[in-house]
């Protein structure tokens, strides 16, 4: 790690506001409880809590989703892009797996044709589909192949910052280590860093660097993987653990 | 299409048979639809004369292939001002909400609650009755509502999808978004919307030529037709059953389409 700032959120509230339209009340939900962390360049940063603690929207705060209410979202990269937990939703179902992977190089319009299909075959190789799966439509694919395209284009505008949210949660756990495989020699790869959000305190333990442990839109806790996993300050992280026993 | 889609093919078969013979009805008739004493007056329906001829002598065969291009260009225009300018105002309501789309959609509502036929009565007579221009004009307006309905519907549907999320992540602009992200998967429920209100439109466009504010003499318009036939009900039966058969199966071969293509699509929505 090399210590150089990826993202950085100095005390940041946030929340999501429901209701309005023409006769609705607008009600402000506050999620975020004063939340400053930093991510480092290179790092796999996890982040664990029950759900319901605001970890979606964390993740939504820092891509500008939602306007933080007070404190600061600092990018010292250029757009992040977003891995979803369900892969299926994350393609579009009307064209095929080559059209996914090439609109974000269209949507920006700095690639001519030629160069979009190279760097669309480029990163069909690097999440380790073959060519035969170009034509396909997302709905052909598996659970596990569909992730590794949504991956794939969230990928190819060369972001340096992923946030994955619950990336393998929706698949079994032989693809779960697969994909766990391809996210460590992408990040090497790729020179990525990584915000990983997740239940599931294994997949944490066998992936990330540090940990950032969150409940009621809190950070409580934070620190390396082994800090974290061996000497818990905070009890509810000690429950955490067990439960993930 | 994995299993046999009975519906589809016939509807599809059906409507290609009928668009060609509407493609030939403009171009060649047997007959020139207007020319009086072709036949004798009242003939019944023969190999000359499929559906027999009228009180002039016109072959009424002739007349309704003639009217029909009429009717379904009237209708198809008419569908096209509905579905596009309904499709402008479902997006702009569904997919960025705010305050117009309370407006727009209470709009819609109050439009809603008119018949359609009354509401396009309306505007016919506030602009000028017997122009055809005027008659697709009205109706096109009157149609906006129920696919700005729909659209609307399908459009918020997608709004929050994970695809469409990433695709704002990437920087498509909103244009692009809703054109070519959004629309293709809405085509389980637009194909279905443009089917039964094409039905709809030929219905209204024979309803307002029948009550004499639609297409007037000398285009001949399916409804127009059916108005004259009901002058001469008991002297050429004929006259009217030809007409109104053609109606009913262009209404009907529409419809299976409809339902074939509905069947078809199991899109996200």
């Amino acid at each position: 790690m090399s210590g150089e700032l990826v993202l950085s959120l100095k005390h940041v509230f946030s929340g999501y506001t429901d209701g309005g339209g023409l006769l609705g009340k607008k009600e402000r939900q506050e999620v975020l409880q004063d939340v400053t962390f930093d991510v480092f360049h290179g790092e796999i940063l996890g982040l664990v809590g029950e759900s319901g603690t605001g970890k979606s929207t964390l993740a939504r705060t820092i891509l500008g989703m939602v306007r933080p209410e007070r404190g600061e979202v600092v990018h010292y990269t250029k757009r992040p892009q977003m891995v979803f937990q369900d892969p299926y939703s994350a393609l579009n179902p009307f064209y095929s797996v080559e059209w996914n992977l090439e609109e974000p190089l269209r949507a920006c319009g700095k690639y001519d044709r030629a160069e979009r299909k190279r760097l669309v075959r480029e990163m069909l190789a690097r999440v380790e589909l073959t060519e035969d799966y170009l034509a396909a439509k997302p709905a052909e694919l598996s659970g596990g192949q569909c992730q590794r395209v949504s991956i794939g284009a969230a990928l190819i505008q060369q972001p340096k910052f992923l946030i994955a949210d619950e990336p393998v949660s929706a698949l079994d756990v032989t693809i779960q280590a697969q994909l766990l495989d391809m996210l460590r020699t992408l990040r090497r790869e790729l020179d990525l860093s990584y915000l990983f959000i997740s239940h599931d305190l294994n997949v944490v333990y066998q992936l990330c660097d540090r940990v950032l442990v969150m409940k009621r839109g809190r950070i409580i806790e934070q620190g390396t993987v082994d800090e974290i996993f061996h000497c818990p300050k905070e009890e509810y992280t000690k429950q955490l653990l067990a439960a993930a026993e | 299409m994995k299993r046999g889609n009975g519906f589809l093919t016939a509807g599809l078969l059906l409507t290609c048979v009928l668009t060609a013979l509407i493609l030939v009805g403009f171009f060649w008739t047997p007959y020139d639809p207007n020319a009086m004493a072709v036949g004798g007056k009242f003939d019944g329906p023969s190999l000359a004369h499929w559906m027999g001829t009228d009180n002039f002598g016109r072959d009424i065969f002739s007349r309704v292939l003639k009217g029909t291009g009429t009717t379904v260009s009237i209708a198809l225009v008419t569908l096209a001002i509905g579905a596009v300018c309904g499709c402008l105002v479902g997006a702009l309501t569904g997919y960025f909400g705010g305050p117009a789309d309370g407006l727009l959609m209470r709009l819609n509502d109050a439009l809603t609650a008119f018949p359609s036929i009354l509401l396009a009565l309306v505007v016919i007579s506030i602009l000028e009755p017997g122009k055809k221009a005027n008659v697709i004009l009205a109706l096109g307006l009157v149609f906006i509502p129920s696919f700005a309905r729909v659209t609307r519907t399908a459009f918020a549907g997608l709004r929050d999808v994970n695809f469409i999320k990433s695709a704002r992540l990437m920087g498509a602009g909103s244009v692009r978004i809703l054109a070519v992200h959004m629309l293709p998967n809405m085509l389980s429920v637009l194909l279905p919307a443009l089917t039964i209100g094409f039905n709809n439109a030929v219905l209204a466009e024979a309803s307002m030529s029948f009550l004499g504010i639609g297409v007037t003499p000398p285009d001949a318009s399916l409804g127009y037709m059916l108005s004259e036939a009901q002058g001469m009900l008991f002297a050429a039966p004929w006259y009217a059953l030809g007409t109104g058969l053609v109606i009913v199966l262009l209404v009907f071969s529409v419809g299976l389409l409809g339902e074939g293509l509905r069947r078809r699509d199991k899109g996200v929505l």
